[in-house]
């Protein structure tokens, strides 16, 4: 698995965790100082074409985060599906937006800089900053009566890549060059409204938009790794893992889970259709082979408590299936032990099982007839607590350490 | 943008050029640069946390701890509260309200050593009184805060973090920000110029 994002809040301790955060907000502040974001003159003078900097500024710095994101999880340091993406609320954004618009031109700042100009004791960014915090008020206070529109247009993690179907290294390249233009446009602009003399402008920023570019087309030409590549960069430690049957948990220790409050059960049933209606646990979700690295996404946003069990009729197709989810980084995954005929056997009753058994059935398909499809209709497919009493086995589920965005969404 | 230090490359200081207030300020980097340090400080909050950067999210964790002090039950009864600071959940207990704070010691630290901490003037348009200026600012300043939680986030948050990975909703947003700011802007530009 790569290595970043670390999981901090394990390495360092729930509160000691802060410190880097502290350290990462010192740097943006002083950043953000040095860049003349404290001074509210230069950031509207943006509006009037004669002064770019906050274009230049905020779309370096994209570019910059982008290509360097992007070449690290092209190389597999960091994991993409770790990293917050921010949710698309589309038209709440667009809103919102606007008004930050209006806001940014009549105060002047935003939130972030504001605060910046509030440290250099500038009266107007403190008045400013008493304004974000009224705003943040009203917000709070009014948000319930216009909540249906405020979760409304919600598509989740949204990608530029996925809305223009072509892969990650031609977004970056196109928005690298998008930005190049941008900032070509912008000299012109503080020429012709700022009467800025651009001969005067240092000639490294010609270098550092060649490595800029350079850096993007690697991205392209790099690619971001497929399932199979990731699952490679982990098999040493992984597939080990499956050969010792580590994460197989019998029927047994499945059942008893599922009636401990304190974990989430997830179970994931990838069997055909056809089998599933026949017959599937109680709780089980049906899901093909193509939807689980959308899944596993999916699967990130699960509390540190969740379990996931994903289970055919025997284990070879359960078993692929837990190499993909664990190349895409899904925690605490597991194999129920024998599928769900090993299920069927240790659960239902001896009569079902000498009537419907199929003998010599083929490798991983379903053992047992059923003389109706009830699903998860049957008494087996949620059998009391009870019925794992007696039964021995060494539990194999372990917590492990939850890693990724500490609880997403800033702002 | 009379009395203000235009940005420009690190240079020596000439005390007579164009800055009347602050004569010992130091010039700003050019905005490439910024930009570029910029985008080294998101790349290295992303690749070490997975989180991006924030500023109104922080605050926003702010006012609700202090809502929750003085009013606790209706923070309890508010759903939009409820969720950061409902019963013993603690609203200061987030990875984004240390980057707030971090962020207020960063820039006064900047402005202290490069001798641009001010003594509580207002800047401002050359023609703008500074009482416009406040009022101004105050009411920009609440659309801002409105408008970021509307967006589920700010210019950092939104903008340059969501950018930066992608997201659809962050690029949308960006343009919205920009959008509004343009079309506004002919009609208070003599708060500006």
């Amino acid at each position: 698995m790569p290595p970043f994002p670390l999981p901090i809040s394990e390495l360092l301790g729930h509160n000691s965790q802060y410190i880097v955060y502290l350290i990462i907000g010192f740097a943006f502040g002083y950043v953000l100082e040095i860049s003349a974001f404290a001074n509210a003159p230069v950031l509207a003078a943006q509006f009037y074409l004669k002064d770019m900097t906050v274009l230049k500024v905020m779309f370096g710095a994209i570019v910059t985060a982008m290509v360097l994101i992007f070449l690290s999880t092209a190389v597999g340091l960091l994991d993409y599906s770790l990293v917050y993406v921010n949710p698309t609320y589309l038209w709440p954004g667009i809103i919102g937006g606007l008004i930050m618009g209006f806001g940014f031109i009549l105060g002047g700042f935003c939130p972030g800089t504001s605060l910046v100009s509030a440290a250099v004791a500038k009266l107007d960014g403190v008045i400013f900053v008493l304004g974000v915090l009224f705003g943040i008020f009203a917000f709070g206070e009014t948000v319930q009566y216009f909540e249906d529109f405020w979760y409304s247009s919600y598509l989740g993690r949204f990608t530029l890549p996925e809305l223009f179907g072509v892969s990650t290294g031609w977004v970056v390249v196109g928005i690298v060059l998008m930005a190049l233009f941008m900032f070509w446009g912008a000299e012109q602009l503080e020429h012709i409204f700022g009467h800025k003399d651009l001969s005067k402008e240092p000639k490294w920023r010609y270098g550092a938009a060649a490595v800029l570019l350079a850096g993007a087309f690697l991205v392209l030409i790099l690619g971001q790794p497929s399932t199979e590549q990731k699952w490679s960069q982990m098999e040493e430690t992984e597939a080990p893992r499956l050969a010792n049957r580590e994460v197989q948990i019998s029927p047994a220790e499945l059942l008893s889970t599922s009636y401990d409050d304190t974990l989430k059960l997830i179970l994931l049933d990838i069997r055909s259709e056809a089998d599933y209606n026949q017959f599937h646990l109680r709780e089980a979700q049906h899901v093909t082979p193509e939807q689980l690295p959308e899944l596993a996404v999916a699967l990130h946003d699960e509390p540190a408590n969740a379990i996931v069990v994903v289970m055919g009729n025997d284990e070879a197709a359960a078993t692929e299936a837990w190499r993909t989810l664990r190349a895409e980084g899904t925690q605490n995954l597991y194999i129920l032990e024998g599928g769900v005929n090993n299920w069927i056997t240790t659960f239902a009753d001896d009569d079902f099982k000498t009537t419907n058994s199929i003998t010599g059935a083929t490798d991983d398909s379903l053992a047992f007839t059923f003389p109706t499809a009830l699903g998860a209709g049957y008494a087996f497919a949620a059998p009391n607590e009870k019925a794992a009493e007696g039964l021995n086995f060494t539990p194999k589920i372990q917590l492990e350490l939850k890693r990724g965005p500490g609880g997403g969404g800033c702002g | 943008m009379t009395t203000i230090a235009k940005p420009h490359v690190e240079q020596p200081v000439k005390e007579t050029t164009g800055v009347k207030a602050e004569s010992k300020a130091k010039p700003y980097v050019h905005p490439y640069l910024g930009g570029i340090l910029l985008g080294l400080v998101l790349f290295s909050t992303f690749f070490l946390t997975g989180n991006g950067l924030g500023a109104s999210g922080g605050m926003n964790r702010i006012i609700v701890w202090f809502e929750d002090m003085v009013a606790s039950g209706h923070v309890d009864r508010t759903a939009y509260l409820t969720n950061m600071a409902g019963g013993t959940a603690n609203p200061l207990d987030s990875w984004v309200v240390f980057v707030t704070i971090g962020l207020f010691f960063g820039g006064a630290f900047s402005g202290l050593v490069h001798h641009r901490t001010g003594k509580f003037e207002t800047e401002r348009g050359p023609h703008t009184p500074v009482k416009v200026r406040w009022v101004f600012a105050f009411i920009g300043g609440a659309l801002m805060g409105f408008g970021a939680r509307m967006a589920r986030g700010c210019t950092s948050g939104q903008a340059l973090s969501g950018g930066s990975v992608l997201s659809v909703g962050s690029w949308a947003f960006m343009f919205a920000v920009f959008g509004g700011g343009y079309a506004l802007a002919y009609f208070v530009r003599k708060l500006w110029n």
